[in-house]
């Protein structure tokens, strides 16, 4: 058990390693942000004070050691347009977009749960194909658009919901600040959540509805019924707890997915989150900020690897002697 | 798409089972002529749209904005109106759409050549080659496929060509671990052990035994692939870093029309947007169809 | 941002209460977000305009960009070499510490000291000219040049002035987007800045000038120009700036809402190159062609006749552009009458070019910014379709700014030295007169590029004429302001008739907001809040 946990953490490091190398080299080959910032009277005196202050004139390789030597210390560098350590930045801006992730996750739920369970317990009813036909669509809708088009109807033929930014926020025990607990931010957070829940909600409901269809015929529930248990019961109880674990499973995978693809919500409804943050720096080439948040998502994603990892491992001990998860 | 099934391995007779079992449902019929015609039109789009986009010189902005079923000066009709620079929307869309189906579709087929020759390797060398590979398909699958594409392409710069290497690099994976399941399930058959018993060289059974019996799969997997593939591209190119705006796809229409869309101007976002959802919403359909027919028990 | 709230609370519980006091909020929706409130760390007007807010300069710029007092009361040269400029008296910073000339020295020097990380200083403003300065007493400061130095004001007005007390030893930036030393003497005071959300800026009482409508200002980013006009229209905001120009007519039409206009400082051009061979200038056929045509100044006449600036203005600028032949606003010193834009004449132009031995054409590609100015890409579309039609066969090739700048300067990366040539054939982009003036308008896009007095520093076509050079490097020691009228407006004259570039519009800017409020727009695209009124 502790040279598995070894051996993962020793792959997990190396490929953080390879990561930073690949993030860092990439990144510092495009463009060049001096002409971003440089005014148009900028000389060429001045361009060259731009490129030492930015610290460009080191060689890359000695760039890249620094960073690495920052990086050790919990340094991810400093955003050149805002001249704050990005981490900061990152942290600052992380909770909107959990937020915003979460409640797409809770609308994937509550909405995706019930109307995926009709379908099962029904599937050749209109109204299940119709549930069926809206999962297709929002499976294959782009949310771009789906997101504009929300916009156009809500905020401005309707005037319903608002189309930029978050609402009022408060403060949960003083520890971070969300703002689905004021009216406001509620308004603010329903449009860019739904809309990054429709793909989510696709597979929740064609999950679901599987699920329900296979532990339907499973002989257990045929004998709950059998035994005269109450229908509501029998699905209540019996079939959700049932179908509930390969959704949590999936959508529990799919999450990182959801906070990546919050880049694209986040820059149509202007959501002041990470995702949005990272196009403004990609807009601006602020390559440390650019290297921070993708060193920041490598890092959570190899962490979250790792765990789930372990957590197989201990729960199924044959994994460790394969050592092979896929 | 379909032909690929047609010169299956096994006997003729399962092409008419599968066909049969395929379009006895009525949606998969639709999907299977809805995607047919929109290759055909795509393919066609020189000889039967109304105006060459790419031709500066026939296109004018003293046009620009016309809605559908109007005339421009030169007494053309633009049945689908035009866009900002004038462009007949038709026309545009029919190009765009040729521009999108190219880039699923080849990088689609890219990253199946890839995937399937990593997933073979893997499954046929066994030992650290399997590890290995499939340690960095883990890591690739571990990685939003949006996130990496974006990244890429902010380092690669615009182009078809740049944009259909992003896509192959977050798709190849997922043909390499389908693969190679299938073809360690394969490896352990009778025919197989028959094959090695008659000393057949390893890449021959690999390739005319194992791969034949891993393309109903691969098919079907190609299929969803290619929707997303769609689908990440027009996101792409809707965040600006996809493909140059000179040679749009539907998802470039999409991201120009939008900002004509709240003065009224719905055709030039709208159109290209339902053209690009039932062209995802049909191979959709399709994959769905195929996954069902073909191996029941491969998960999405 | 738990304050917010509470504010929140207590303004909706006051107007329940006593619906006798409404706190006047105005809420800015603008296009990029203040990266940064430290008044030195960039030149990016967005962050520009909210640190206007909070700081001020010693020379202010009206709404038409001409200098006017601002913590300076007066200035005058008082030789060849030396300025003297006159403190505003009684003024006090936001914590209430009065201001002097030790924080205007301070200030100078934090600037010349270079400020660790910053990406773009305003110091070299201070370079222009070499310019030195010194305390002659609390409310007096001489500044020093090298040599005769005619717009040393205008400079000024682009230098902020920071708090000594609040500043010194603190750190650049953070400190500032804390709020910590976000102390100025503006007429509103820092207080919120939540990055990607929103700039909150409340009314300083004691500011010595005239007081604002609103009790508070917010400045909130929203990108999308789409999303930014969705905004307005559903009331999240009260004002935006860059309204996409197809919405204009809508807009401009609607009673609800109110557009204001102004001619922009900012020059929208074409600018050819003038190498022997271009890479992306070739025959018909696609082979390179020596010489250069584009150094043919009937080809360029040729290019700029073909354009048809009304139609770029009607069709795809919403009536928002004024069409050109000039290289500074009208109403600018330097502004000659005479020059007007080339008319649509595409005949003559086609005329002209077989007269310089393309009766066939040629091909070339025409690269530009697509995220920079207004409608860019769209413009540099349209200019290929029109020079396509008189047999110029043009690609379009446009891309993000972050990528076209470096190659538009200096063709390639940092990383490869050796490539500092600009790497353009043709390109479209843009120059701001941000001084209000010409001088650094035909030294910067005129003069020949020489990299070490600064001359041609925007010349990114590396146009050369003798002429022209004379005249620019005269002006900029030339105090006497109709002497240096003069020299600009041959400059200007002889440049255009060579059709060093070739001009296609200013800018005309854009706000829309609320038909409630009305608003003085500024030529140099800020949007300040003071600016701003509510109708009467």
């Amino acid at each position: 058990m502790l040279e598995f946990l070894l051996r993962r953490i020793l792959q997990a490091i190396l490929v953080l390693f390879v990561m930073t190398v690949l993030v860092f080299f990439g990144v510092n080959v495009i463009g060049n942000p001096v002409y971003i910032f440089a005014s148009s009277e900028c000389n060429q005196a001045c361009i060259d004070e731009i490129i030492v202050n930015l610290g460009l004139d080191q060689p890359i390789w000695r760039q890249y050691l620094t960073f690495l030597g920052n990086l050790f210390q919990g340094d991810l560098g400093r955003s050149f347009t805002h001249g704050v350590p990005a981490m900061s930045l990152i942290l600052e801006r992380f909770p909107a977009t959990l937020e915003l992730a979460i409640a797409a996750l809770v609308l994937a739920l509550g909405i995706g749960l019930p109307l995926g369970i009709y379908a099962g317990l029904k599937p050749d009813s209109p109204i299940s194909k119709l549930i069926m036909g809206f999962s297709m669509i929002s499976f294959s809708v782009p949310i771009f658009w789906i997101g504009l088009i929300f916009i156009l109807i809500f905020s401005v033929r309707l005037g319903w919901l608002p189309s930029i930014g978050r609402g009022d926020l408060v403060s949960v025990f003083g520890l971070f600040e969300v703002s689905f607990l004021t009216w406001d931010g509620l308004r603010h957070l329903l449009m860019p959540a739904f809309t990054l829940s429709l793909i989510m909600m696709a597979m929740v409901i064609r999950l679901t509805r599987a699920g329900m269809r296979e532990v339907l015929h499973a002989d257990y529930i045929k004998f709950a019924r059998a035994n005269g248990i109450h229908e509501r019961r029998v699905i209540g109880v019996h079939v959700l707890k049932n179908i509930l674990i390969p959704i949590v499973t999936v959508l529990g995978m799919e999450f990182g997915g959801v906070i990546a693809f919050a880049v694209v919500t986040e820059s149509i409804f202007s959501w002041p989150g990470v995702g949005k943050m990272l196009i403004d720096a990609i807009a601006v080439l602020d390559r440390p900020l650019i290297v921070a948040y993708l060193i920041f998502v490598v890092v959570m994603f190899v962490a979250i690897n790792l765990l789930v990892d372990i957590l197989y491992s201990v729960l199924d001990p044959r994994v460790r002697l394969g050592g092979n998860v896929s | 798409m379909s032909d690929t099934a047609l010169s299956g391995p096994r006997k003729p007779s399962r092409w008419a089972a599968f066909s049969a079992a395929f379009f006895g449902v009525p949606s998969a019929a639709i999907a299977f002529v809805v995607f047919v015609s929109m290759c055909l039109a795509a393919l066609l789009a020189p000889w039967i749209a109304p105006q060459n986009p790419y031709d500066l010189g026939a296109v004018s902005i003293l046009d620009n904005l016309l809605e559908p079923g109007e005339q421009s000066f030169s007494g053309m009709t633009h049945w689908l109106g035009t866009d900002g620079q004038g462009r007949d929307m038709l026309s545009a869309m029919l190009y765009g759409l040729r521009i999108s189906l190219l880039v699923g579709i080849l990088s689609g087929v890219i990253a199946l050549a890839v995937g399937t020759l990593v997933g073979l390797i893997a499954a046929f060398r066994g030992g650290w080659v399997d590890a290995l590979l499939m340690r960095i398909v883990d890591l690739q699958l571990s990685f939003p496929t949006i996130l990496v594409a974006l990244i890429l392409l902010v380092i690669l710069g615009r182009g078809v060509d740049k944009i259909i290497f992003a896509l192959v690099v977050v798709q190849w994976a997922y043909f390499a671990r389908t693969v190679r399941g299938v073809a360690l399930i394969e490896n352990s058959r009778d025919y197989v052990e028959a094959a090695r018993g008659l000393r057949f060289g390893a890449w021959r059974i690999l390739f005319l035994h194992v791969l034949p019996n891993c393309l109903p799969t691969m098919l079907v997997v190609a299929t969803i692939q290619m929707a997303q593939a769609i689908s990440l591209e027009a996101t792409l190119s809707f965040l600006g870093i996809g493909l140059p705006p000179t040679r749009p796809s539907l998802g470039l229409l999409i991201a120009n029309g939008f900002d004509y869309l709240q003065s009224g101007r719905w055709w030039i976002s709208v159109l290209p947007g339902l053209v690009l959802l039932v062209l995802i919403v049909s191979v959709n359909v399709l994959g769905d169809r195929m996954r069902d027919v073909l191996n029941p028990h491969l998960k999405r | 941002m738990k304050r917010k709230v509470s504010i929140a609370l207590v303004a909706a519980v006051t107007m329940a209460l006593t619906p006798a006091y409404a706190e006047q909020v105005l809420t800015i929706g603008v296009r990029s977000e203040a990266a940064s409130l430290d008044p030195h760390w960039t030149q990016l007007s967005a962050d520009l305009q909210v640190q206007e807010h909070i700081f001020e300069h010693l020379v202010d710029l009206d709404s038409a960009s001409q200098t006017v007092p601002g913590l300076a009361v007066s200035w005058e040269p008082i030789d060849e070499t030396t300025w003297e400029f006159k403190l505003r008296e009684g003024v006090t910073w936001h914590d209430g510490e009065p201001f002097n000339a030790d924080d205007v020295v301070f200030s100078f020097d934090r600037l010349r000291a270079g400020i660790d990380g910053a990406p773009a200083s305003p110091a070299f403003q201070l370079e222009k000219g070499s310019k030195t300065w010194e305390k002659i007493d609390d409310y007096t400061v001489h500044i020093m040049t090298d040599g005769p130095y005619p717009t040393v004001a205008e400079d000024l007005a682009m230098l902020p002035i920071v708090a000594e007390h609040a500043t010194a030893g603190k750190t650049a930036s953070v400190d500032f987007n804390s709020g910590e030393a976000a102390i100025g003497t503006g007429p509103f005071m820092f207080e919120e800045y939540s990055p990607g959300n929103r700039v909150t800026v409340v009314r300083n009482e004691n500011y010595w000038g005239d007081q604002s409508a609103w009790d508070r200002v917010v400045f909130r980013p929203v990108g999308e120009e789409s999303a930014r006009l969705a905004a307005l229209l559903n009331g999240d905001v009260d004002i935006i700036d860059y309204p996409p120009t197809v919405d204009l007519p809508q807009l401009e039409a609607d009673p609800d809402f109110t557009v204001s206009t102004v001619s922009a400082d900012r020059l929208i051009y074409m600018i050819p190159s003038y190498r022997h061979v271009e890479e992306f200038v070739t025959d018909v056929e696609g082979n390179p062609l020596m010489p250069n045509p584009l150094r043919d100044w009937r080809v360029r006449k040729a290019l700029s006749l073909a354009i048809d600036r009304e139609a770029i203005r009607d069709r795809i600028m919403g009536g928002a552009s004024l069409p050109t032949g000039n290289i500074v606003p009208p109403g600018f010193f330097g502004y000659v009458d005479e020059i007007e834009a080339d008319p649509y004449d595409p005949d003559q132009a086609q005329a002209l070019l077989a007269e310089a031995g393309y009766p066939d054409g040629f091909m070339i590609t025409i690269q530009g910014p697509n995220d920079r100015y207004i409608n860019d890409a769209r413009i540099v579309e349209a200019v290929a379709q029109f020079w396509t039609r008189i047999g110029v066969v043009t690609e379009v090739d446009t891309m993000p700014r972050n990528i076209f700048f470096s190659e538009l300067i200096r063709g390639g990366d940092l990383t490869f030295p050796g490539f500092d040539d600009p790497k353009f054939s043709m390109a479209l982009t843009g120059w701001g007169t941000v001084a209000g003036e010409a001088t650094y308008t035909v030294s910067g896009i005129l003069e020949s590029y020489n990299a070490a007095t600064g001359g041609g520093n925007g010349n990114f076509g590396r146009y050369s004429n003798h002429d022209v050079d004379a005249r620019s490097i005269l002006a900029k020691r030339t105090i006497d302001r109709n002497a240096r009228l003069e020299l600009l407006e041959e400059a200007t004259k002889i440049a255009m008739e060579d059709y060093a570039l070739i001009p296609l519009h200013f800018q005309v800017n854009k706000w829309a907001m609320k038909s409630s409020l009305e608003h003085t727009p500024r030529t140099n695209e800020r949007t300040l809040a003071w600016e701003v009124r509510p109708v009467e």
